[in-house]
């Protein structure tokens, strides 16, 4: 296999509004499908197809990569019937390392909407079983893939890439945890029930936070949500006096003043023997007073705080891409050198010119030595040596050019260049 | 042989402070593997040392102002340690490893002439007064290295200024429980080497009046600076940030007392 021949067409957050996104979208069945009916082509080796909400891309293994494109573009024009010249504005094609690079980038989160966030590489491992299921990709596909998870793990633990919350919850969830460690046994109290107050609670809650109160000016409001959270509905005078049961603190009513004062958070945090509150004011206007902050064992975030620090942590997940780039590019030229390894001619002719050459170095000898034998002795000489070569390696080179074909090709190719020392 | 060894330790504990200080900032998980080998190739020539040492005066590390040095950093290593394998808290090697090496370091400049002692029962008390502070001031020590790491964590946090320690970090939590629980192990341990080093200073010299005010005035106030914070904790509810000063400025005392008495 000279040429991997790999590509890749696909369209996504960037390239595509979403009214196309969605009708170009394939679901679990319709991936299936199309996956049978893709690798039926006799252009197509291998094929993947991967969909989510944010894109669809589809990769292959072609005889051609010029054809397999185009292939693959009126594929997904004539399976969601849209018109092709109105899809080619949206289509991006990659091809051999830059398609390698391009999946190194969607499967370590490079390319998603929120960069470093998750749930793309569990995406990309979905399409990939069900893909393998179905034995729509062969060696290269297969190596390839395998290669995109281990390259996104090595991005997530050597890069700060998916370090830090970039958005108000989860930034707001990560102060909880840089101020209380554990927070299953810490509690929360929502005074008002604002959306994002909600957000943020259920946010805690998956974080293990168990004990949760509800205060509203409207007690019903208050008992309602605190059914959805599991939690103690309080009336709004009452959470004055219960300050001091909770851990982390959210207000977001509509009080056109504070409403919770310096001198009362004061009384509090001494009742609590100076345990530490975290107060997360998400309310406009605001709900606390500022100067809260200033006592000793009290943290207060209101919402420019914590929009500044989702900002501050955005800033550092692009600087940390440039990082994890740098991890990428390396990694495609491994992937790379794999693949220009799977290639068996240049290794066969290597092994066959090492064993000519140390056949016409000896022939040269002997007949230096033995200077009596006529041309005709010399010629049966060299056609007997000849033979000799290549019956022995005639069996490891078929061999070879077999094996290549298979997963474990590469290894099979890097013994031989071992064993007879091609590399040197 | 004694020389040798001796470099080994404070190589190993140089190489593991940068290896914990590239840790803290770059999160190369191989470094910290590699910072923690550091410390247990000094850890066991420190160990070789003392030991060398011992056979060479016949007691233990606890005579001279070199052996004191030696046993101290030493021990804090131990304890270290144990912190490490109870909290798994990575960072605190940045912290406290650098101490380590900077009291071997300085240890090195010490005299190191052998003086030899009879045993007596006095010498006993001494041993004992000097064990048992040694081990109250490498606790003091893991809490200042704890105190310092809250006090930046809680800078951060307060003036929400969140750097590349906020991430690095733990919790505010757990560093200020740490605080609590050395001091609460130290502070016993020091006040009973307090304790023996009267009854033995009460023996050597048939009287407390003949105290050198110099050198035990510092003492009574390292003493109540870690009272406070210990007493403070368990009865007033202090915490959080002025116990960690508590525990810094105790250490200060702490070292300015050592100073002293050398």
């Amino acid at each position: 296999m000279a040429e991997p021949n790999l590509v890749m067409v696909g369209v996504n957050h960037r390239t595509t509004p979403v009214e196309i996104r969605e009708r170009l979208a394939f679901n679990r069945g319709t991936i299936e499908a199309s996956l049978e009916k893709l690798v039926a082509y006799p252009e197509i080796v291998e094929n993947l197809i991967l969909s989510t909400c944010n894109r669809v891309e589809i990769y292959a293994r072609v005889t051609n990569c010029d054809t397999g494109i185009d292939l693959l573009k009126r594929f997904v024009s004539e399976y969601h019937n849209l018109p092709l010249s109105e899809l080619n504005k949206f289509f991006y094609c990659y091809r051999d390392e830059r398609a390698v690079e391009h999946l190194f980038r969607v499967s370590s989160s490079l390319d998603s909407m929120v960069l470093g966030e998750a749930q793309i590489l569990g995406q990309v491992k979905d399409a990939y079983s069900t893909a393998r299921a179905l034995r729509s990709t062969g060696m290269v596909l297969n190596q390839l893939f395998e290669k995109a998870f281990s390259v996104a793990k090595r991005v997530r633990e050597e890069t700060g890439i998916a370090e830090r919350g970039v958005s108000i919850s989860s930034a707001a969830v990560e102060l909880a945890r840089k101020i209380f460690e554990d927070l299953e046994n810490h509690s929360v109290m929502l005074v008002g029930t604002g959306e994002m107050a909600e957000l943020a609670a259920k946010h805690l809650i998956s974080y293990g936070v168990k004990t949760v109160y509800v205060a509203s000016r409207t007690y019903e409001r208050a008992v309602k949500l605190a059914t959805d959270l599991n939690g103690c509905a309080l009336g709004f005078e009452q959470f004055k006096e219960e300050l001091h049961r909770a851990d982390i603190v959210i207000t977001s009513t509509a009080a056109p003043t504070f409403i919770i004062k310096k001198e009362m958070v004061e009384r509090a945090i001494h009742q609590r023997k100076n345990k530490p509150i975290f107060f997360i004011d998400i309310a406009v206007p605001r709900d606390i007073e500022p100067e809260v902050n200033d006592l000793e064992n009290v943290y207060l975030y209101d919402i420019d705080d914590l929009e500044s620090v989702v900002n501050a942590n955005i800033k550092e997940r692009e600087k940390e891409a440039e990082s994890a780039m740098g991890i990428i590019t390396s990694e495609v030229v491994k992937f790379n050198n794999w693949v220009v390894a799977l290639d068996a001619v240049p290794t066969i002719v290597e092994m066959r010119n090492r064993a000519e050459n140390i056949r016409r170095r000896e022939m040269d000898k002997t007949f230096k030595k033995m200077q009596h034998l006529s041309p005709e002795d010399q010629s049966a000489i060299d056609r007997m040596t000849s033979t000799i070569i290549n019956k022995i390696l005639h069996k490891p080179t078929v061999n070879l050019k077999k094996q290549t074909q298979s997963q474990e090709g590469h290894v099979y190719l890097k013994a031989i260049r071992h064993l007879f020392h091609l590399d040197d | 042989m004694g020389k040798l060894v001796f470099n080994t330790a404070i190589i190993g504990y140089l190489g593991a402070s940068v290896g914990y200080f590239i840790y803290l900032v770059y999160r190369r998980p191989v470094v910290s593997t590699l910072a923690a080998a550091a410390v247990g190739l000094a850890l066991f020539a420190h160990t070789v040392l003392i030991g060398l040492r011992s056979m060479e005066t016949g007691h233990g590390p606890y005579t001279t102002p070199f052996e004191v040095a030696l046993f101290l950093a030493w021990l804090i290593v131990v304890v270290f340690f144990v912190t490490e394998w109870k909290y798994h808290i990575k960072d605190l090697g940045s912290f406290v490893i650098p101490l380590v090496f900077v009291i071997l370091l300085f240890s090195g400049f010490l005299s190191q002439e052998v003086i030899l002692v009879e045993k007596t029962e006095s010498q006993y008390w001494l041993t004992l007064h000097r064990t048992l502070s040694a081990l109250g001031y490498a606790a003091f020590s893991i809490a200042f290295a704890a105190a310092i790491m809250y006090l930046i964590q809680e800078h951060q946090v307060k003036s929400k200024k969140l750097g590349i320690m906020y991430f690095r970090m733990p919790s505010l939590e757990v560093l200020d429980d740490l605080n609590y629980k050395v001091i609460t192990i130290g502070f016993p341990l020091f006040t009973l080497g307090f304790l023996t080093g009267a009854i033995w200073n009460v023996k050597m010299q048939q009287g407390l009046m003949s105290w050198d005010v110099l050198k035990t005035w510092p003492l009574v106030l390292v003493w109540a600076i870690y009272a406070l914070v210990f007493f403070g904790r368990l009865f007033a509810g202090l915490r959080g940030k002025k116990a960690a000063q508590g525990a810094v400025l105790g250490f200060v005392a702490v070292i300015s007392t050592y100073f002293l008495h050398v």
